[in-house]
């Protein structure tokens, strides 16, 4: 049973966790005070709690926690510490967790070379660990599929293809897949309670604390790009990314959906999403399409570009072309 | 009244703690079924939906089956409603309070199974209107929560009320319930055009895509539904003493013979408009039907469902089979079974095969999923068997609040 894609190959340049944790520890110890240590005694009696019982069961606060378009900015600045503090307290990583607002004007993109990807899957790893994605069970964003050369047709591709398989293989291209953050989400209309939804940048979202897990948005999504937490999902303390957005790669528990955010957390803050850094063949182009004189907008404007599934009206915001 | 109400409830509580050893025994087996589910429910809570076998190619899986398959058997009280309150059949008008508690019963069944489908039961109140934040009217789902909870409502309303009366030794007052019967019947035809159009406005998934789905859903729900009605009023008459008139049952069989042709027609169309114009988007139809590309789990299941379908079909028609009570039983039971397959995972499945971007991942219940499963039928069934006991004393007339002097 394929739950998702298979390893890709190791990280690449990427900062080792440990100096990063080592940064964000020092910068913690700085700023610590006698509320945050009865904060953390806190946590440490509610995770004890709640390992009782299974895992991911709820504390009171979070029973009754509101949704996230009804917290105030004490509610939410309270949530992020009280994650910051579990988390610390389960895994001894000091986070730090901020929700970058989106930035006025700006509606993402995505554009991807088709000629140029060579299926080497690096984007997938670097996604995983930039998103806090774990292992077992895994859960991976990006699939790559590999296709046969002349089709466009998902029927003969290979989602799973070898990670010891040397790419690219011959008469095969390659095309990753993540969350298209369409314009038209089919899976936000899908959604009976209202726990995921569009924002003004494009970047479809998830309210972890408040999806309830009935997975019809896994079900709406044509482009089978909602993962669900099946059982709870554990990162390893060396592999955990502190820099944590709460719409994105912050702690998620067990029984509820999550998806590619485009790296919220780094884009809003003027970075590149992580797959696209990851990228070894400059394959992935991301940007702002309302600024014409960013590549991404150049792109849509001048290549000829396509859409998956165009018939079904859902607007990608993730383009492909050939150059 | 509130202190009659009080009365009411408690000889309707000791209706059903009384009963011969057989009927202990019954209650005693559904509870054992009921506790191993529990068990295999709790450990379901502790590592997760990792306890089913679904996964995120096929994100619903038995639970879901079921959900959809018994939101028709809530509806198809319908169709004693419809003749014994539109067309006047004294025969079924005797009847119509069992009928609509079997959908009160099976409606908590429906609830139970979105209950343990859920990732988060915790956040379940998220769910309910005003409480929490209802998706409405964009969402599907958010329809479904609203026509089910008033289905529940107005079923739980209408048997309370006549019940009730009848307890008391008083008419029913038809203004006080007759509006809600009415109002009751097209919401009945909504719970299960709503559950359909869960799936057909799924543009992702090209086999429910599909108008003839809520007709086709209907249809199997008027033909499944009914048929368990029909064997649920021969035991009643059998092991409870009900007098159910002959008529009552074979105007449901009627009904049942109608609906089951239909249901069949329906699906023909349907298979034939997929595979004729061999387009692509009927692989999942060649998945259901024939297998594709070496996997077929559900090959044999769905042609024995059609099987089932048209026997069940052919004694229905047929004066010289139907005629013979255990033979009509059998065919009841050869319907109920046929639908629970061919729109249960013989629907819900095939639109997961393969996935939107072409993967064939197969699917079939885990031990959990079978347990808990089991363990909500048998949780209806005992609700169902407890309703009946008390109901069918207070509609004799034995079970009253003041009982008339024995003569």
């Amino acid at each position: 049973m394929a739950r998702s894609d298979t390893k890709a190959a190791a990280p690449g340049d990427i900062v080792s966790p440990e100096e990063r944790v080592e940064k964000l520890v020092e910068h913690r110890l700085e700023e610590s005070g006698t509320r945050r240590t009865f904060l953390k005694l806190a946590a440490l009696g509610a995770a004890a709690t709640a390992s009782a019982c299974g895992n991911s069961a709820p504390t009171t606060d979070e029973f009754f926690r509101q949704h996230y378009k009804k917290l105030t900015d004490a509610d939410k600045e309270r949530i992020f510490r009280r994650i910051e503090d579990e988390t610390l307290a389960r895994t001894g990583v000091a986070t730090h967790v901020s929700d970058p607002p989106p930035i006025d004007g700006v509606e993402f993109a995505y554009a991807l070379n088709l000629s140029a990807c060579n299926g080497s899957r690096r984007c997938v790893e670097a996604c995983a660990r930039e998103n806090n994605l774990p292992d077992d069970p895994e859960i991976r964003y990006i699939r790559v599929f590999e296709m046969e050369a002349g089709s466009l047709e998902f029927e003969d591709s290979t989602p799973n293809y070898g990670s010891d398989e040397k790419v690219p293989a011959k008469g095969k291209f390659y095309l990753p897949v993540q969350c298209h953050q369409c314009d038209n989400p089919p899976c936000v209309s899908a959604c009976p309670v209202g726990a995921t939804w569009k924002e003004p940048d494009g970047i479809v979202v998830i309210d972890y604390n408040w999806c309830i897990g009935c997975r019809f948005c896994v079900v709406a999504c044509p482009y089978f790009a909602r993962r669900f937490n099946w059982s709870e999902p554990s990162v390893a303390p060396e592999r955990i990314n502190p820099d944590q957005g709460y719409l994105s790669n912050r702690p998620r528990p067990k029984g509820v959906v999550e998806k590619c955010t485009f790296c919220l957390h780094r884009t809003r803050k003027g970075r590149m999403p992580a797959c696209l850094e990851a990228c070894p063949t400059g394959a992935r182009k991301f940007g702002n399409m309302n600024d014409p004189n960013s590549e991404v907008r150049k792109i849509i404007e001048t290549k000829r570009v396509y859409v998956l599934k165009e018939e079904l009206a859902t607007l990608p915001r993730f383009y492909y072309f050939f150059d | 009244m509130v202190l009659d109400f009080f009365r009411f409830l408690r000889a309707s509580a000791g209706a059903m703690s009384r009963g011969s050893r057989g009927y202990y025994l019954w209650l005693l087996f559904l509870v054992a079924w009921i506790a191993l589910g529990m068990l295999a429910y709790v450990h379901q809570l502790r590592v997760g939906l990792v306890a089913t076998n679904m996964v995120d190619q096929v994100p619903w899986g038995a639970y879901i089956a079921n959900f959809t398959y018994l939101v028709g058997m809530a509806a198809a009280a319908v169709m004693l409603v419809i003749p014994a309150y539109l067309y006047e059949d004294h025969a079924l008008h005797d009847v119509v309070v069992l009928g609509e508690l079997m959908a009160v019963s099976v409606l908590v069944m429906c609830l139970c199974f979105v209950m343990v489908d859920i990732g988060r039961p915790d956040r379940f109140w998220h769910l309910v209107p005003l409480l929490g934040r209802l998706n409405w009217p964009a969402s599907m789902l958010s329809w479904d929560v609203i026509v089910l909870g008033g289905y529940l409502l107005l079923n739980f309303y209408i048997t309370t009320y006549l019940l009730f009366s009848k307890f008391r030794g008083k008419q029913p007052d038809r203004k006080k319930y007759l509006p809600f019967v009415f109002l009751a019947i097209g919401w009945a035809i909504s719970i299960h055009t709503v559950t359909a159009f869960l799936y057909s406005g799924m543009g992702a998934r090209p086999h429910w895509n599909s108008a003839i789905l809520a007709p086709r859903f209907l249809a199997s729900a008027f033909a499944a539904g009914p048929s368990m009605v029909i064997i649920a009023l021969s035991l009643v008459r059998d092991r409870m003493g009900f007098p159910v008139k002959d008529k009552a049952i074979d105007r449901l069989r009627q009904i049942v013979a109608v609906t089951m042709l239909v249901n069949l027609f329906f699906f023909f169309s349907e298979v034939f408009t997929e595979l004729y114009s061999f387009k692509d988007y009927a692989v999942s139809m060649r998945y259901l039907l024939f297998g594709l590309k070496g996997h077929h789990l559900l090959v044999p299941y769905i042609w024995v469902a059609v099987a089932l379908d048209v026997f069940a079909a052919l004694v229905f028609v047929t004066p010289r089979f139907h005629r013979i009570p255990r033979l009509l039983r059998t065919g009841c039971a050869a319907a109920i079974l046929g639908v629970w397959v061919e729109k249960g995972m013989g629907l819900v499945i095939p639109g997961f095969v393969p996935s939107p971007l072409g993967e064939i991942v197969e699917y079939s219940p885990s031990f959990t999923e079978f347990c808990v499963s089991a363990a909500i039928w048998a949780l209806g069934a005992l609700l169902y068997t407890l309703l009946l006991k008390a109901a069918v004393p207070i509609e004799l007339g034995t079970l009253r609040m003041n009982p008339e002097p024995a003569e």
